[in-house]
């Protein structure tokens, strides 16, 4: 079914030029918003960031050549290679200077950069102020000259199909999940190893050029350039765009470029004459459209074809994992140490010079009355937070004062006190995650799908991992789709999936029922007796008692107590912690 | 360039700083208590300078059947909300609470529209008006999807801008209008005329921002509105309505505009469109605050009004060019002094 939709979408395009010429203008059109789209959809609905610069992004591509190609007599070629190095830097300079604060910079950079650049094109005499520039050559392929309107609708939609299938099969590979991880934050992508801050630039730039192409493509077609198809309100169209259609899916770009395509130039037909003046009122419209859908339809109209739709075909799992293994450290050699470890949060001193081992094969509880600093402790092993004093070493390595991903790669992997899974990806799918330092795939070889052995070596390396947990017969659902008990499971796979030296386990009780905190005690004693070290932090004192070799006790954020569990359990100091004094 | 050009310079970019500050104001308190990023606070200036005057031409301004319709589609989806809730009870007293602040408002300014009051009772007219649009385009616009995301948030704020835009051609054609300024005085200071309305400008901006210091600093309600701004859920604890808070600040950001439109109205020709670049420049000073701080956005204010006022004599084709570019060495700035890499709500 999802092929029959794809094959008469494909159709449907192809034969797009034997109707009128006015089909075929607006064929080409679609194809080339599309492609902004398309970008926007990566970078909004994929990663949670927007931008509102993406037509001028296509100005860009579209005034850089026009000059080269006019003034200097260029080849539109060599004009194309110069279009895409400018946005490239462009795009870099405003990620660099956005990217590393709130989401909501991006924007507003992009939005002021965007008029300026506006107001530049209408004001350079070079660039032909507001009448623009004209003359522009045809785009030539091997001396032929592509003057003909339905040759040119078939350039631009296979450049469009390309990127498109470029953006599917880039979604589908190591840094795809690792990118699609970056919605809810930072966090998630960064437990295992990617740098978040680098696959936003990525993402952003990646968008950036695609704006360029189309930008370059539209001059090349209609041979004459003006500042207006690229100004802000074009740039907020293209956000319309993929909200309507749905910004989480990549069909959401064409059906939100056909559709906005479409009832613009209606809307600017039938408008005026109810009116009885000119004007763009198709701006009331569109903008109440948008705020209906976003009521009532969020997800755009993607969201509501899907749900007709087969589920997508499960991932192809290889025979065997061979992925490499880390040498696992010998039983009773230390390897966590933290060393006097201290965090402030302007005068509140949340964790005091806290110390404690933790020797391999071990697996050791921290716990704690509420607010007692555990959770604080454990962002500071995992880098989390930035620690105020002291020193954390694994195995001889010091790895305070490193990024998370910098300490995922040496071998540490966690879990979240509040699960952070990809809701809509299947499980299987988010459990590769934590195999994102394991393999080294890049973004070409995913974009142009030469990465398949290696995604089967890594799906069959989640699905050993899955079955080590007990959830292989959960594989190919969606991870949002499981109870919480499931989902904390899912985690621990995933973090298994990275082949650590310490699992890190952030209250992995929290919110379970009864039975369900069995299972995962169960889980974790399978664990220790294939070698695996584990570090839990806990406030659930039952659960832990049976289950760890040894406990330390955090109270107002000092240590209170260490010691194996019955010690514990009949120390004075932490009963009067735990039970106000028996 | 000699001094008189330069201080003629300054006091346009202290007229212009003026206006900036309070639309600055008007967005980090946005910000701040709904995290909705408002790109057409701009809209209400247009609206505000517009309405002033249309009322001038004793015609009954656009924004009359504006407030009426925003007001009934408030209506509906109150009582619709409360039907969901399965209290259609309250449904009447409801739908009265919403509709009759806007109906009594529009009501007043079409009997008067045509009578030719003075500038005075025009310019209370106008404010009443404008102001009342504030909550119910919160109301409508944003309050029903007011748990979203911020991206979502920003999505439905460009929709708001541009309807609002379209709705402004709408009512009151492509034509700029001009308005009377309060005061025809020129003021010789030294080498200097300075304008009565200049002074009108400095004046109520300075009284505006003393009379902000003291709604959030001395009052019930905005010390509510600093406590949702600094922590929603906390507020909400202790009793804080967050709705009651975004109609406050939704109402307070549509008063700013309407008055920061009136006090440049008579200075600067208005468009329908003119509203944007105008809030947006006053955003690009709250941007230097981080969007959080008000006395960095004031100064951000007047940076903004210098550079445009300085930059209009240098490079006059060039000015917004100048005035946006300007944000991103603004950025590098704030993004090399934020040192945390957690963001995300």
């Amino acid at each position: 079914m999802r092929r029959v939709g794809l094959i008469a979408f494909l159709a449907l395009v192809a034969m797009i030029p034997l109707s009128p010429p006015f089909y075929v203008t607006m064929g080409s059109y679609i194809g080339l918003y599309t492609m902004v789209a398309l970008g926007l959809v990566l970078l909004t609905g994929v990663t949670g960031l927007t931008s509102f610069g993406q037509a001028a992004f296509m100005g860009l591509g579209a005034y850089t050549s026009a000059v080269l190609t006019t003034t200097l007599s260029w080849s539109p070629w060599l004009a194309l290679v110069i279009a895409l190095l400018l946005t490239i830097g462009v795009a870099l300079v405003l990620g660099a200077v956005t990217l590393r604060m709130g989401g909501h910079y991006l924007p507003l950079a992009t939005m002021s950069w965007g008029i300026s650049l506006f107001f530049l094109f209408g004001s350079l005499p070079e660039l032909g102020g507001q009448t623009g520039l004209s003359d522009i050559p045809a785009l030539a392929i091997a001396g032929v000259e592509l003057r003909d309107e339905r040759i040119y609708y078939y350039l631009i939609w296979l450049v469009c199909l390309a990127a498109m299938w470029g953006t599917v099969n880039l979604l589908d590979s190591r840094e795809g999940r690792a990118i699609r991880a970056l919605k809810g934050g930072l966090h998630m992508a960064e437990a295992f190893g990617a740098s978040g801050l680098r696959l936003k630039m990525v993402v952003f730039v990646y968008s950036a050029v695609l704006g360029c192409l189309a930008g370059w493509l539209y001059a090349h077609m209609q041979r004459f350039v003006n500042p207006s198809p690229f100004g802000i309100n074009v740039g907020i169209e293209f956000l319309f765009m993929i909200t309507i259609g749905g910004a989480g899916s990549i069909w959401g770009s064409v059906i939100g470029a056909t559709l906005v395509s479409f009832l613009k130039t209606a809307l600017q037909g039938i408008l005026p004459k109810i009116i009885g003046h000119t004007g763009n009122f198709e701006t009331i419209i569109f903008g109440i459209m948008i705020l209906m859908v976003l009521q009532w339809m969020r997800g755009g109209i993607w969201v509501f074809v899907e749900r007709f739709l087969p589920p997508k075909p499960n991932k192809d799992v290889g025979e065997a994992s061979d992925l490499p293994v880390r040498t696992q450290p010998r039983r009773g050699e230390p390897l966590l140490r933290v060393d006097g470890i201290r965090k402030e949060f302007g005068g509140l001193v949340a964790v005091k010079n806290v110390s404690f081992e933790v020797a391999a094969g071990e697996i050791v509880g921290l716990i704690g009355p509420n607010g007692a600093g555990k959770s604080t402790t454990f962002n500071l092993i995992s880098g989390e937070l930035p620690r105020t004093d002291g020193n954390v070493y694994l195995g001889a390595e010091k790895i305070s004062g490193l990024r998370p991903s910098r300490i995922a790669r040496r071998g540490l992997s966690r879990t979240f006190q509040h699960v952070k899974l990809i809701p809509g990806m299947t499980v299987i799918e988010n459990v590769m995650l934590g195999a994102y330092l394991r393999t080294n795939e890049g973004f070409f070889s995913a974009g142009f799908r030469l990465n398949r052995t290696m995604e089967k070596r890594v799906a069959a390396e989640a699905a050993r991992q899955l079955k080590r947990v007990g959830l292989e017969e959960s594989m190919h659902v969606p991870a949002g789709s499981l109870p919480l008990g499931k989902q904390r499971i899912v985690e621990i796979a995933r973090a298994l999936c990275s082949d650590p030296i310490l699992l890190l386990l952030d209250e992995p009780a929290a919110g379970l029922r009864y039975k369900e905190k069995q299972e995962l005690a169960r889980l974790l004693e399978q664990l220790r007796s294939e070698g695996m070290t584990v570090l839990i932090v806990e406030h659930d004192m039952e659960f832990l008692m049976n289950l760890v070799d040894r406990i330390v006790v955090m109270e107002f954020g000092k240590k209170l107590a260490e010691g194996l569990p019955h010690e514990i359990r009949s120390n004075p100091e932490v009963l009067e912690a735990y039970l106000g004094g028996v | 360039m000699d001094s008189t050009i330069f201080l003629l310079l300054a006091q346009d970019a202290l007229t212009n700083g003026a206006i900036y500050i309070l639309l600055a104001l008007a967005t980090i308190l946005i910000f701040g208590v709904t995290r909705i990023i408002f790109i057409p606070q701009g809209e209400f200036v247009a609206f505000g300078a517009l309405t002033l005057a249309t009322l001038q031409m004793g015609e009954v301004p656009g924004t009359v059947w504006l407030v009426v319709a925003l007001a009934v589609v408030a209506a509906i989806m109150e009582a619709y909300r409360l039907l969901r809730m399965g209290v259609s009870r309250e449904i009447p007293a409801a739908v009265a609470r919403t509709l009759a602040p806007p109906l009594v408002v529009s009501g007043i300014a079409y009997v008067c529209a045509p009578l030719n009051l003075n500038l005075g009772w025009q310019v209370l007219l106008t404010v009443m008006l404008v102001t009342t649009l504030g909550p119910l385009v919160y109301r409508v616009a944003f309050r029903p999807i007011a748990d979203t995301s911020v991206l979502n948030l920003l999505i439905a704020a460009v929709a708001v801008h541009f309807a609002l835009v379209g709705l402004a051609l709408l009512f009151f054609g492509a034509e700029g209008f001009r308005t009377p300024a309060f005061s025809e005085a020129q003021i010789p200071l030294g080498v200097l005329t300075v304008s009565g309305q200049s002074i009108w400008v400095y004046v109520m901006s300075i009284a505006f921002i003393g009379l902000l210091a003291y709604f959030f600093g001395r009052t019930m309600y905005g010390k509510a509105l600093r406590a949702v701004a600094f922590n929603r859920n906390g507020a909400r604890l202790v009793g804080i309505s967050p709705s009651l808070a975004g109609t406050l600040a939704f109402a307070l950001a549509a008063l700013i505009g309407c008055l920061s439109g009136i006090l440049i109205g008579p200075i600067t020709t208005i468009y329908y469109d003119s509203g944007f670049l105008i809030g947006l420049k006053g955003f690009a000073s709250a941007i230097v605050g981080g969007l959080a701080s008000y006395p960095m956005a004031a100064g951000g204010a007047l940076l903004v009004g210098i550079t445009e006022s300085y930059s209009s004599f240098w490079l006059s084709a060039y000015k917004d060019v100048v005035v946006f570019t300007l944000i991103i060495p603004v950025l590098l700035w704030l993004s090399l002094r934020s040192v945390h890499f957690e963001e995300e709500e």
